[in-house]
């Protein structure tokens, strides 16, 4: 799937290329030299054992956090800091879910971005926000707290949340962390429908097990890149042993 | 017509008192909201104490207490103590809140040290007592201009930055990549924090004000989900307690203080027992059907 892939809704080729990314944390290397090159219409899975630095490279490409070096460019345009066609879904832990807002006024929060500070809520602000909410499937729960919602509904109201902004790329942490078979089928049927629109999307994830069945890319990491590539060109034995066993350094 | 409504229409000082009490308590229950978002209690209550000192230098500086020395020191003082809280938290191992509970009691502590420096033919004119727990019913015109002023500043930044202040307390690294000058947001909502105590501050006292700016917001918060729910039933909230417990305290010879923060923390503890969504009471029913 990688390769020359065109959008499905806009017919153009959207190609992301993330090369030679470090990222430093006080002075310790979270992420160096890491790269990978790919386009619109592709589910791609970010590997790797723990403190390999997946989370950091899905924020660095948000824009989250600070590159030391390195550069992205979308659609052949460099990209200093945020993207407004990017949206980063965080891990569970670091959501406050006791926060006051429904599924609904999450989902609000995705037109911030295009309203920006000033502007006023228009018609096709809740036209986006409708259309969200419904090819998420979050129909009868829009004024549920986001903390009375499954582990599933809760990434779904997220993902609703990146569509409303309109995101043409999301970066998702772990999306399938916590969630029981049934809604991480779920899950997995609406990113590839997301994917087959067009979208892109690039996602944390732990399960080895799962990563042919979910994804049609796999970038395998641990602080650099081991392998990258469609999950029947790098999803093999060898890159992942490279990469787990050793130590993240 | 019960004595105290005469009183009301009829003496004009109560009326101040009791429209004062109406703004202070809408502001200070609309912007309770953010403190309870930010999880800002525990700087509130280090400002309360830190606002001690500013109000001792205004009436040295002035000469004398009224709403403007007192609103101009205090939040000098505060600025001083949010900054130095943080620049300590910067350069050492402590956390803000760490370093807050070391500065606001120093600061108190000084406060206390300046006053008995207060000359002494302006420290007949008022007590420590005025300081602590302020006097809803000796409020002059100055007093209730700055709360107005205050008001309708806190009140148009908080409505028109509400996308901003919502994104930033929710996700801070989300908006800080979304291009929101997040620190800038942060200090924004600090200072708006102090102005809103500071106009409490003549009227609650300086002890008591923390109640005003966190128990009209933690209540609603039991209440609803939503943000701007809190923050407008908060102001009324805000108002309605205010005003209410100025005029049991006119009624009763109870401070007025007391009286406004009292009737706040019963109709918080109502809420936390009762509140259909969070209250104590119904929480086995909700148990239940969440395991249904």
């Amino acid at each position: 799937m990688s390769g020359e892939t065109h959008c499905g809704h806009c017919a153009h080729h959207h190609e992301l290329e993330v090369s030679g990314v470090t990222v430093r944390y006080r002075g310790h290397v979270a992420l160096e030299d890491a790269g990978f090159a790919t386009s619109c219409g592709n589910c791609v899975a970010l590997v790797g054992p723990n403190g390999a630095g997946k989370s950091t490279l899905l924020k660095a490409i948000a824009g989250l956090v600070p590159r030391s070096a390195g550069t992205i460019r979308w659609r052949g345009t460099g990209v200093r800091r945020w993207h407004r066609e990017f949206s980063y879904l965080p891990q569970r832990e670091e959501v406050d879910w006791s926060f006051p807002v429904t599924v609904r006024g999450l989902v609000e929060m995705g037109r911030y971005s295009q309203l920006g500070w000033w502007r006023r809520w228009r018609a096709v602000d809740d036209e986006q926000v409708e259309r969200a909410m419904e090819v998420m499937n979050l129909g009868g729960l829009e004024k549920r707290q986001i903390s009375e919602l499954s582990g599933g509904q809760q990434q779904r109201a997220f993902i609703a949340r990146a569509i409303a902004s309109e995101a043409h790329v999301l970066l998702l942490d772990e999306p399938f962390t916590g969630l029981d078979r049934p809604a991480q089928d779920n899950l997995s049927g609406l990113l590839r429908r997301l994917a087959g629109e067009g979208r892109l999307v690039i996602a944390s994830h732990h399960d080895l097990n799962t990563v042919p069945a979910l994804f049609d890319e796999v970038l395998i990491l641990n602080r650099r890149t081991v392998a990258f590539g469609t999950v029947a060109e790098a999803f093999k034995p060898a890159a992942l042993e490279a990469a787990y066993r050793a130590r993240p350094a | 017509m019960p004595a105290w409504i005469h009183d009301l229409l009829s003496v004009p000082s109560l009326a101040r008192s009791l429209l004062a009490a109406l703004i202070i308590g809408f502001t200070n229950g609309c912007f309770s909201a953010y403190v309870v978002l930010r999880r800002g209690a525990l700087v509130a209550g280090s400002l309360s104490h830190a606002l001690l000192p500013g109000i001792v230098l205004g009436v040295m500086v002035a000469g004398k207490l009224t709403g403007w020395s007192s609103f101009l020191g205090a939040l000098f003082a505060a600025l001083i103590v949010v900054l130095a809280s943080l620049a300590v938290s910067r350069v050492s191992r402590l956390d803000q809140g760490t370093s807050l509970g070391v500065i606001f009691t120093v600061a108190f502590a000084a406060g206390l040290i300046l006053f008995n420096y207060i000359p002494g033919e302006v420290k007949s004119q008022v007590k420590l007592e005025d300081y602590l727990f302020g006097d809803l019913l000796m409020l002059d015109a100055s007093d209730v201009w700055v709360a107005f002023g205050v008001g309708m500043v806190t009140l148009g930044l908080c409505t028109a930055l509400q996308r901003t202040f919502l994104v930033t307390l929710f996700e801070p690294s989300v908006a800080a990549a979304q291009g929101v000058p997040v620190r800038a947001v942060q200090y924004l909502i600090m200072t708006l924090l102090v102005l809103v105590m500071v106009s409490a501050l003549r009227a609650v006292g300086c002890m008591l004000s923390l109640g005003l700016v966190v128990a009209p917001g933690a209540t609603v918060f039991l209440l609803t989900n939503s943000t701007r729910a809190m923050f407008w039933w908060g102001g009324v909230l805000g108002a309605v307690c205010a005003a209410g417990g100025m005029v049991i305290a006119h009624v009763t010879n109870l401070t007025a203080g007391a009286a406004i923060t009292a009737l706040l923390g019963a109709v918080f503890l109502l809420a936390l027992v009762f509140s259909p969504k969070s209250g104590l009471l119904f929480r086995r029913g909700r148990e239940r059907a969440a395991a249904r």
